[in-house]
Parts: C-alpha cells; structure tokens; sequence
C-alpha cells in the first residue's frame, strides 16, 4: 500500500495569467493529519479544490491513490470523491434541509439503505460531533460553531479515507475551536482516515498536527512536523509562528514613495 | 413542506391546468365541431376566389358541413382549383351550387353550398360544375359607373 | 471622437458577450437534459419545483389574468361600439388572450416572480459554497438543482399560461355582459365561431411552452454564473428579468410571424 495516499508533483497552477503555485511538490500520508498553512490568498484553499478535482492544473498533477485526478472521466472523479469528504469554510449546509436531512444527504445520494439503517447512521454521526440532539434543527437556526459541526458529522457521513478541511478554525469561539480541534484529531484516528487542514491558526494546529506545509509566494517556504517548524530558523516561518508584524511578509504593501504621495 | 401536502397542492395545480385548456377548447374554441369527423373531398373551379382561405367554412343554408382543403392555381387551364372536405353525414346532388359569399358586411368569405335537384349525389372527387366566383368589389364598382354612365346617355337622347 | 469609440468597443463588446452568453445557455440546457435522469426518477424532486414555481405563481397570475380580461372588455367594447361591432367583444377578448396576451404577460409575470426566485435561491447557493460542497460529494449540482427546476419551469408556464387565459376571458365576459350588459349568447357564439382550437388554443399553447423554456433556462444560468457576492446576486436577479421580458417579447414577435400570418 502506497505510503502517500496523495501526493502533489510538480504543480503548476494559476487562475489567469499570474500563477498561483509554481512547480510545488507535497506528499500527504496515509492515517496522519497534515496542515497547509500560509499567508492569505497563497492559495491555501485553491490545493483543496486542485486535490477534489474542481479545478485542473496548469501544468504537473495531483495524485489520489495512484490516480491522476485531472486525467479522470466522470465515472473516476465521482469514485475518487466518494472517498473524500470536505468540510467548508462556514459549513455550506443546505439551506432547504434539516440538519438529520444534510447528515443523510451523501447516504441518499450513494447508497441504497433503508431509512432506519440511514437514521441509525445519521444519529451516529451526530452524537460524534455532540449535536445528536439538534437532528430537527434547520441550519438558519444554528450557530457557527454547530453549523460547521454538522457539516463535519456530514462530511465524515459515508466514511471516507480523505477528510478536508477549510479553514475549520475561523471565526469561532475558543470552546469551540478546542471542540474542532479534539474532534478533527479523534475523527481522523478513528476512521484511520487522512486528513489535511487548510489553516493560518497556529496554536490549534500546533497542537494535534502530524505535519505542516508553509506555503509562500507560490512554492512550498518550509515544511516539517510542528517540533521541526518551532525549532526553525527560517524568517518566514518565524515570523508566521511568533505572530511578527513586519518581516518576509511586509507590513507595507508596494507603494510609492511616501515623499512623493503626500507630494513634499 | 411535508411532501404529502406538497403533492396534493401540485397535483391540484395541474388539475388546473388541464381543466383550463379543456375549458377554452371547448368553450371558447371550435374543438367540438366537425374537425374531427370523417370527410370526403370533391372539388371546384373558380375563376376567382376572393378571400376564400383554406380551412374556411362550408356552408349550407347557413350550418358549417365542412371545410376548404387546399387552394391552388391551374396554370394551364388558368382557373382556382379548390379541395372541399365535406363532412360524411351530408351528400349534396351532383347539380349542386358552389357560391362564394362573404360574412356579414366585411367579414371573412365562405363557401356555400345550394342543393340542386339531381337524383345522383356527389362522391368523392368529383367536380362541382356550378360555381360562382367570390365578388370584387373594383368589379362592382365600374359595373355600377358602367351602368350609371349608360343611363346618363340614354338621358341625353 | 474618443467617445464614438469607446461607445462602439462597448458595443463590439456586449454583443460578443451576449453571443457567448447564447453559447453558454445552450450548452447549460444540454447539460441539464443529459443529467435530468434523476428528476425524473425521483419526481419528488421535480414536484417540488412545480409547487414553488408554478403553485405559488397562481395567486398572481388569476388576479392580473382577471384585470386584464377586464381592461380588455372594457376598452374593447367602446371602440368596437364605435363601429357597430359590439357584439364581437367576445371575439375579441378571446383572441387577444389565447394568441398574445396569455402567452406573453404569463411569462413576464412567471419572470419576475419565479425567475427570480430562482436566480436568488442558486445564486446564494454558489455564494454558500453549497454547490461546491455538492460537486465534492460527487453529486451534480446540475442533475439535483438545476435540472429539477428546469422541467418544473416548462410544465408550469403552460399550465399558468392556460388558466391565464381562461380567467381573462371570465373577467372580459364579467364586465362585457354582467356590467356592460352585452348580449350573453352573441357573446359566446361569436367566441366560438371565431377561435380555432388549431389554429389559435394550440398555437398559444406553443409560444407558452417556448416562453417557459426561455425564461426558465435564462433564471438557471444567471443564477449559476453570478458572483458569489450580495451585490452579485441581485445584480443577477435583475438580469433574468431584464433578458426574460426581452425575449420573450422578440421570440413572441417571431413566433407570431410564423404562427399567425
């Protein structure tokens, strides 16, 4: 059995004329919790999409389990994404359905178990993100938090071996960042699954990540276990792990001189 | 929406619609008049037709008894040959009229049919004999200065 | 001279992108067609649809179908009254309805009311990310979302178109012979000496059908290719109703061509 359930060869990708990664390589392996962590906007999220086959390449490939993911016809992507499951940045619940209907929604679609083997499944996955209780709600009337945690229990809702996650730290509280955080960890060793994280919080990360990817000015700027990065002495990931305001990443953005702007 | 409810609320939608589109073919439209019935096409010369139309009623004593098939021009003989689709419930004799009249005072032309006395009926594709054409108005008018003129002169004399 | 030619780069421009437009709005509806297996298969789906774009479009289109059988009654009459022809506001009315004014007013409504809704609700659905989370479930958002509405949006308009037209000719005959006071029976017979059921209920029948594909794909695309922002939303919304109402009214134009002359 292949060592890298995916792997990232030579990538080239941007989404007009600009490139976004040059010629990156990133290997993410089995059953380990990996992070891409990196400024906003390095394309952090655009790896996720590249890796589910919504967008394709430029140049160079992305590999899921032997497979060249841009090379596959319809039949293969919808294989290879039945494997995966992803979590979205705000959770991306369907509006029109209830929070038992979402959880249900990839067991309706893919398979064909009664309904009371669905709702023993529904109610399984709920109760491990804690939310079993919240099965009638509608996701308007959720909070953040518990939104991204059904479409956690969702995304984990057939299985899959690949669990994605975008930016699954935003915008939340402390309780229930450690809640992600625990359940993100427990989740994946669980269901032997391998996780990536696209992320740019560093304390949660830190704390439960098996190997972190540093993505800068399109290439891959370092990478390594936590214990490695922490120990780094490269400016960039001090800068980003030690939260420095100025450093390889300029406070200023490029501008003229300020001289000849307040025109002195 | 409990997907019950939902279908009943649809189902009541199309019922609708059905019910609407029966309604104007029925009571608004032709649909129940002879359309549909058997006909029998015989067919008629005409050295003008006016405004007579395909699928323009055909009439007699005024009761619709069928339709106008096709229209076109003899080019040899240099005269309208017109189809008529008679409806099979009516026979006419082989004497019968063919008149282009038109409905009402500027109304569309139709084609009526006067029974003769001929003991023999038509049958299908035989030819009307006794036509007259539809009426032109320029014709009716220099027919009326024509005879107006003539009374003018035999004034003068 | 600037001017003269940036208006006409902007034109150069819009007409190619309307063109392109075309060529994505063809391609959205073959796309449709091959994944509407499902809307079918699971008709509930498509059910659905049908209460959201053509039950709850009733309320709208009896009550404008009803005021304008009765402007047409109204206004018909005193001119038909000048010419001696009163008698033919039956006649009248009818046509207008089953040949034009169904057809078209319909789907103007079904455009502003449905189509919109339909923008907003995919729009907000690409912003949501939810489409997005549907591809990476390997279902289609096409097959689930979009084609379900698609077919519910061609059964609707001619079902709306229809009851349109009947509940027209009702408020035509409401103010014709209950206010006006014109004879019931010429009325009637007039109506029904001089509206084919071929010629005339079919062919309305027709352009009510083409509208509801028109203005169904048209809200589907704006809503897929909208920005994933607020503004862009209701930018999109607006959209469909502007290029709804204008096709609608040159496909009427041409089909009336073909149709009635």
């Amino acid at each position: 059995m292949e060592e890298n359930l995916i792997s990232i060869n030579n990538l080239s990708f941007g989404y007009g004329k600009d490139l976004l990664h040059k010629d990156i390589n990133m290997q993410f392996n089995r059953g380990k919790v990996s992070a891409i962590m990196g400024g906003s906007g390095c394309g952090k999220t655009t790896i996720l999409r590249l890796i589910g086959g919504q967008l394709k390449p430029n140049s160079g490939n992305v590999m899921v389990d032997g497979k060249v993911v841009h090379e596959q016809n319809r039949d293969g992507l919808h294989n290879l994404r039945r494997k995966m499951g992803m979590l979205f940045q705000h959770g991306a619940l369907f509006t029109d359905l209830s929070v038992y209907e979402n959880v249900a929604f990839p067991m309706r679609e893919h398979t064909d178990l009664p309904e009371n083997v669905i709702k023993d499944l529904v109610l399984l996955k709920l109760n491990a993100v804690g939310l079993r209780g919240a099965h009638k709600k509608m996701p308007a009337e959720l909070s953040g938090g518990m939104a991204r945690r059904v479409a956690l229990a969702r995304a984990i809702s057939l299985d899959p071996d690949i669990i994605m996650y975008d930016e699954p730290f935003a915008g939340l509280d402390p309780i229930s960042m450690a809640v992600i955080c625990d359940l993100i960890r427990s989740l994946n060793d669980a269901l032997g699954a391998t996780s990536i994280i696209v992320t740019h919080d560093v304390a949660e990360t830190f704390s439960f990540a098996d190997y972190i990817y540093f993505l800068a000015d399109g290439g891959v700027a370092a990478e390594g276990s936590p214990k490695q990065l922490l120990a780094s002495k490269l400016p960039f990931v001090k800068q980003f792990i030690h939260s420095e305001k100025d450093g390889p990443v300029p406070f200023h953005a490029e501008a003229p001189s300020y001289q000849s702007d307040l025109s002195l | 929406m409990e997907r019950v409810k939902l279908d009943i609320w649809v189902g009541i939608f199309v019922a609708l619609g059905i019910i609407a589109m029966f309604y104007l073919a029925t009571r608004v439209g032709n649909l129940t008049s002879n359309d549909v019935k058997k006909t029998y096409e015989v067919k008629a010369y005409f050295e003008n037709i006016g405004g007579l139309k395909p699928r323009a009623a055909v009439k007699a004593s005024g009761v619709v008894v069928g339709r106008i098939g096709s229209i076109v021009f003899d080019p040899e003989a240099f005269h309208a040959v017109v189809k008529i689709n008679i409806d099979d419930r009516y026979s006419f004799p082989k004497d019968t009229f063919a008149n282009i009249y038109t409905a009402g005072l500027l109304g569309e032309q139709y084609l009526a049919l006067e029974a003769g006395g001929d003991d023999e009926n038509l049958k299908a594709g035989d030819l009307i004999v006794h036509t007259q054409d539809a009426v032109v108005l320029e014709k009716l008018i220099s027919q009326f200065l024509y005879n107006s003129a003539g009374e003018d002169e035999k004034d003068d004399d | 001279m600037n001017n003269i030619l940036n208006f006409l780069e902007k034109l150069g421009a819009s007409f190619r992108s309307a063109l392109s437009g075309l060529g994505s709005g063809a391609r959205l509806f073959f796309l449709t067609v091959i994944y509407s297996s499902d809307s079918f298969k699971r008709f509930n789906l498509t059910i659905k649809e049908i209460y959201f774009t053509g039950v709850l479009s009733m309320v709208i289109i009896v009550v404008s179908a009803f005021f304008v059988g009765m402007v047409l009654g109204l206004q018909g009459y005193y001119t038909l009254e000048r010419y001696g022809s009163s008698e033919a506001i039956g006649v009248l009315v009818a046509l207008a309805l089953v040949r034009e004014l169904g057809p078209v007013v319909t789907a103007l409504l079904f455009a502003g009311r449905a189509g919109t809704a339909i923008t907003a609700e995919i729009g907000l659905m690409k912003t949501t990310e939810q489409l997005s989370a549907m591809e990476m479930m390997a279902v289609s958002p096409i097959g689930r979302i979009v084609a379900p509405r698609f077919w519910a949006g061609m059964i609707s308009m001619p079902i709306l178109a229809t009851v349109f037209s009947m509940v027209g000719i009702l408020g035509g005959y409401f103010i014709a012979v209950l206010i006006i006071g014109v004879d019931e029976g010429a009325f009637w017979s007039q109506m029904q000496a001089n509206v084919d059921f071929h010629n005339d209920i079919v062919d309305g029948a027709i352009k009510s059908v083409v509208f509801g594909f028109t203005c169904t794909l048209i809200a589907l695309y704006q809503g897929l290719v909208a920005p994933p922002t607020a503004e862009g939303v209701s930018r999109a919304t607006t959209k469909t109703v502007v290029i709804s109402s204008l096709s609608v009214l040159g496909l009427d134009f041409v089909l009336t061509s073909f149709m009635f002359v």
